[in-house]
């Protein structure tokens, strides 16, 4: 019972990156009848805004302080973060443990900008040309921004710690009366499963609360006639990119301590984001949500030592297996709606 | 190999009968024009490819070696097999390279069980990589459009995740299948090659020629694979002008009218499926055979994605686009990542120092490991501007000229855009 409670936390915060880059392209596809290879470049570059801001915290100058020496006897230098000069010693190095939360409020504009730069700029050319035409456009320019994280940052993973208060593992199986130390589980993987909960729970409200997600969502039933009621729904439907960009973003931002930030994370990531989306239903946000969150536990289960000894390598292929039966006995995946991208 | 069979399929007396109503070999006007040029193409290859004197400061730009000239027409081999699916059908593979993978384990195999001979290897690989095609295929096409994708996608990553875990035994994992000599070899004569030969000619055979500062590397392998290319471009004409290339195109431009008609279009894009899995397959099998190794990188989705860079950079759906297309991206790979700063700055020397520094500043980021910069950026212009690609581009600029010269341009903007379609 404990082992199967651990397997399916161990595979909540895979699931939660899956759920939320599913969402955004979901989001993309569903507004813009858009399919964007790009997406994974932007859950990339989300996760490059955490190394920016950490970077800049971390800018410093330097000091000589005269009353301390080093080993050779000169007087040490010390080096002091403008962050911590700025905002006080204290404050200033809270500040710097809590690069990556903070950098949330860094990404969210940025990554709005780069999606709605993305839009206007690009994909908004793409509309009425060929799926394929898109999917090759997009995935251009998923190189291109590859290379170009690649060419300021290097090739190297950086590694990027969460706030001390949430490193290391702790006992959530005592917590839920299991044997002690039964499930023990690293604490910031809870809290990203905890905040794409509140990312996903975000946007349904949008959608579903406002006025403006009433719009898009009838943008997304019916264009046209929401057209011809002189709602300009290109507009909202650009904005929803930005969002999407956005989700993906902080995705990327609140992954960095679980995995070290590197340029071909996003490449790694798209291949089964799109296979979550497939699964879930090309179109349907609720199904790109539940097929995220499905699949990391599935590959979870699949990497326990019971079942690779069942199946050898299941832990390497279930995915794309799960992905294979379900397109080919329910094309419209799990909770697609009928007549989307049904060629 | 899938040439020879198909074109004594075809039978040497109807071949004979239709070549004085047809023209040479069941080819026709351009496609002659065109079957001439890959052929001048290919067999001069290492002329063409090193214009300049090898001592030169410009011999950087020299492509003639063996190993880059095999590698474009192998790659030249994939992206015409590619172009068959994609081209003529419109069905977006982004699974192709695990039947290069294929091609490249069955080869080497059969260099581990019978001996260093490629003709053996290369059979396998077409046939494997057929048989692995024709499983993939039938399941992959039940559906069309991006599900298309995403099934020989799955697939793709499902046998390179296979080939690197699981499977070790067939593929030793990691480390690549490689040729030892403890393995059998059962045909392996004793004074035979120990490396991969064509009945006794080593494959890295080289002739070099000198001739004034000019020095021209002749090597057999590169020929091998370029006949072979030449014949596997030969029956790409013969399938694009085919009644059978008809029905292709017809399922790119309406599959449903199609089936409307009557017509199921399924044994059609199937056999076309087939068709490029094993042009892939035998281009696996020839890289097996100038170098006996195969890995699983080999079948990564990256690998698929780079085959689609090459045919639509090209032009997907002309005959010589594919061609074109994977020529310049490896040359491009090649020439391209080993530009430095330093020969940079060779370039700009003749600039004042701080123009020249700003230069070599602005040009830095797209060569030597940038290059990929520079190839995402190419192949978005292409897709945005030029989605016939290079061909495309190639028709605009001859149809300018001839509007220059004579009255009738638009006549021949409606020939070029014939063309493209």
């Amino acid at each position: 019972m404990d082992a199967i409670f651990l397997q399916i936390l161990n595979g909540l915060d895979k699931g939660s990156a899956y759920a939320l880059i599913a969402l955004g392209l979901t989001l993309i596809f569903g507004t813009l009848g858009v399919v964007n290879f790009a997406h994974g470049a932007l859950f990339m570059i989300g996760a490059f805004c955490a190394v920016t801001l950490s970077r800049l915290l971390s800018l410093s100058f330097t000091t000589i302080d005269e009353t301390r020496t080093d080993f050779l006897g000169n007087p040490m230098k010390v080096e002091t973060p403008y962050a911590e000069w700025l905002f006080g010693p204290e404050f200033g190095a809270a500040i710097i443990d809590w690069t990556v939360p903070l950098s949330i409020l860094f990404a969210i504009p940025v990554m709005l900008v780069v999606g709605l730069v993305m839009e206007r700029g690009l994909i908004k050319h793409f509309y009425k040309r060929p799926h394929a035409d898109q999917i090759l456009v997009t995935f251009g320019l998923a190189i291109v921004l590859q290379e170009v994280i690649k060419y300021f940052y290097g090739a190297n993973p950086i590694p990027t710690p969460a706030p001390e208060l949430f490193r290391g593992s702790f006992d959530f199986g005592a917590l839920l009366g299991f044997e002690a130390n039964a499930v023990i589980y690293p604490i910031w993987r809870a809290v990203y499963f905890i905040f794409s909960l509140t990312v996903i729970a975000a946007v349904f409200g949008f959608l579903q609360f406002t006025t403006f997600g009433m719009v898009v969502r009838a943008g997304m039933a019916d264009r046209e006639t929401v057209g011809l009621l002189g709602i300009d729904i290109d507009k909202r439907f650009t904005i929803m990119f930005g969002i999407a960009a956005a989700v993906a973003g902080l995705a990327g931002v609140m992954y960095t301590p679980i995995n070290p930030p590197n340029y071909h994370m996003g490449m790694d990531f798209l291949v089964l984001s799109f296979v979550v989306v497939v699964v879930g239903g090309m179109g349907s946000l609720p199904g790109a949500v539940l097929a995220g969150f499905l699949l990391g536990i599935l590959e979870s289960f699949a990497s326990t030592a019971w079942a690779i000894n069942l199946v050898p390598g299941i832990n390497q292929i279930i995915i794309y297996l799960v992905a294979i039966v379900v397109l080919l006995t329910r094309p419209r995946g799990l909770m697609g709606r009928k007549g989307v991208m049904e060629e | 190999m899938t040439d020879q069979t198909q074109h004594t399929a075809a039978g040497p007396a109807t071949t004979r009968a239709r070549r004085k109503s047809q023209g040479v070999l069941g080819l026709r006007g351009r496609d002659i024009t065109l079957m001439g040029i890959v052929l001048f193409l290919t067999l001069a290859a290492p002329f063409i490819l090193n214009p300049f004197p090898a001592t030169s400061g410009m011999a950087q730009f020299n492509a003639g070696y063996p190993d880059l000239m095999q590698r474009f027409v192998i790659f030249g081999i994939f992206a015409i097999g590619f172009n068959i699916l994609f081209g003529l059908t419109g069905y977006l593979s982004f699974g192709h390279a695990a039947f290069l993978g294929v091609g490249s384990y069955s080869a080497v195999w059969m260099f581990k069980l019978l001996g260093y001979n490629i003709v053996p290897g290369l059979v396998l690989s077409v046939i494997v990589a057929g048989l692995f095609s024709l499983v993939i295929g039938y399941i992959s096409l039940r559906r069309s459009g991006i599900y298309f994708s995403i099934l020989t996608l799955a697939f793709a990553q499902m046998s390179f995740a296979l080939a690197y875990s699981v499977l070790t035994p067939i593929t030793n994992g990691e480390t690549g299948l490689q040729v030892y000599t403890s393995d059998p070899q059962y045909l392996q004569s004793a004074d035979a090659p120990s490396i991969p030969h064509l009945f006794g000619l080593e494959m890295r055979a080289t002739e070099t020629l000198r001739l004034g500062g000019w020095s021209f590397d002749l090597n057999f392998g590169y020929y091998v694979c370029a006949v072979v290319m030449v014949l596997a471009f030969y029956l790409a004409i013969r399938i694009f002008r085919s009644p059978f290339g008809m029905m292709l195109r017809a399922v790119k431009s309406n599959q449903q009218r199609m089936n409307y008609t009557g017509l199921n279009s399924r044994p059609y894009t199937l056999a076309a499926f087939v068709i490029s899995g094993m042009y892939a397959g035998l281009a696996g099998g020839l890289m097996a055979s100038m170098d006996p190794l195969a890995g699983a990188e080999r079948m990564q989705w990256t690998a698929s994605g780079e085959v689609v860079l090459m045919t639509i950079l090209g032009g997907a759906g002309t005959l010589i686009g594919p061609v074109l297309g994977a020529g310049l991206i490896k040359y491009f790979e090649n020439i391209f990542s080993k530009i430095n700063d330093g020969v940079l700055h060779q370039w700009f020397a003749f600039m004042p120092d701080g123009i020249e520094d700003l230069l070599v500043g602005i040009v830095h980021p797209f060569v030597g490991k940038g290059w990929h910069l520079t190839l995402g950026l190419l192949f978005m212009l292409v897709v945005i501007f030029l989605p016939g690609g290079l061909v495309e581009g190639g028709q605009r600029i001859a149809s300018v000229f001839r509007r220059d010269r004579k009255a009738g341009g638009a006549e021949a903007r409606a020939a070029a855009k014939r063309n493209v379609e």
